[in-house]
């Protein structure tokens, strides 16, 4: 089965408490290159059959409309996987 | 329904005539301060309707109360599946209609809110990143909506604060318009509890009737069960600017 992928990330003005924990913790087990880190989220819907292009323009809205919240999230990418 | 106070005498002395005005609570599943927010409504004079998040009509409420709580697990991001039930839908062309009806959303129906776009901005995870509770002070920054007309304009109140993903944002422009537009309701006195910016607790839509916040008047409507500040029912205010504002108005 095809899923499309979508990834949602904090916009870049927005601080991301979450992002700030992670990155503090690095270098307490040594991981000590990392200067920063921003968490975001990856949706995976799964395609019954093939993706059309009206099946992918409906993966643009869903991800505008209910994967993220315009105010402080951006969607950065919306592509096919072939399973 | 008559709400027998749980010790002492009854809170306030109610008016009579209140008690036709019906408040509709919602329930979404996950929701946890729908009876609080229900009893508020009872100890403030008024009628509490439980409403269910998949109706799909609104009955005859005179306003409606989205409480805190956990709905569907914060999954996606607090708020955001809620937004969509079928009730909410029914609730923001209410909200959006001539008819004006008045909607308080209170911590998660704050946030139910910001999501369904009847207030600007949105909630992040506190700055802290930890879950908080504690009493906290708010100045009521606009007492002429219909939620906070029966509080001094500049007042300060204390009721609970529990959230996580309390600290209000949004971008520059939009919060200096809330700011000239005098649509800042509540702010953080003294300590802000999450980061909010601007040290904003609650903010109103422009025509008034449609108030959000981050802390919890309805459990501060009773002696002895609320903070210990001024017998700890700074929060029956809520309840009774509405239901003198319906019942005022249909006179």
């Amino acid at each position: 089965m095809p899923r499309i992928v979508v990834d949602v990330m904090p916009k870049p003005e927005i601080l991301d408490p979450q992002g700030k924990a992670i990155v503090g913790a690095l270098p307490r087990l040594g991981f000590t290159s990392f200067s920063a880190v921003r968490q975001g989220k990856r949706f995976e819907l799964t395609v019954d059959g093939e993706v059309t292009d009206a099946i992918l323009a409906q993966a643009r809205e869903a991800a505008e409309t209910l994967l993220s919240n315009p105010v402080i999230e951006d969607v950065v990418n919306v592509e096919v996987v072939e399973a | 329904m008559t709400e027998l106070p749980l010790i002492g005498g009854a809170p306030v002395a109610v008016e009579p005539q209140l008690s036709g005005a019906k408040i509709g609570v919602v329930t979404f599943p996950g929701t946890l301060d729908d009876r609080d927010a229900a009893r508020a409504v009872r100890l403030a004079g008024g009628t509490a309707v439980a409403l269910w998040h998949g109706d799909t009509e609104l009955g005859d409420v005179d306003a409606v109360v989205i409480p805190g709580g956990f709905s569907y697990g914060d999954y996606l991001r607090a708020g955001a599946i809620s937004r969509f039930a079928p009730l909410m839908s029914k609730i923001i062309d209410a909200a959006n209609s001539d008819a004006k009806l008045p909607v308080l959303g209170i911590c998660n129906g704050f946030q139910i809110l910001t999501e369904s776009h009847l207030l600007p901005g949105s909630m992040i995870k506190n700055d802290h990143l930890k879950f908080l509770c504690r009493d906290q002070v708010l100045r009521v920054e606009n007492n002429t909506t219909l939620w906070t007309s029966d509080y001094e304009a500049g007042q300060e109140i204390t009721v609970p604060l529990k959230n996580q993903d309390g600290q209000y944002i949004a971008d520059e422009k939009t919060l200096d318009a809330l700011e000239a537009e005098g649509r800042v309701a509540f702010r953080y006195v003294g300590f802000n509890p999450n980061g909010s910016r601007r040290d904003i607790a609650g903010i109103t839509n422009a025509a008034g009737n449609v108030v959000g916040l981050m802390p919890h008047p309805e459990h501060a409507v009773e002696p002895g069960f609320g903070p210990e500040t001024n017998a700890g029912t700074d929060g029956l205010g809520f309840f009774t600017s509405v239901l003198n504002k319906i019942v005022g108005g249909a006179q």
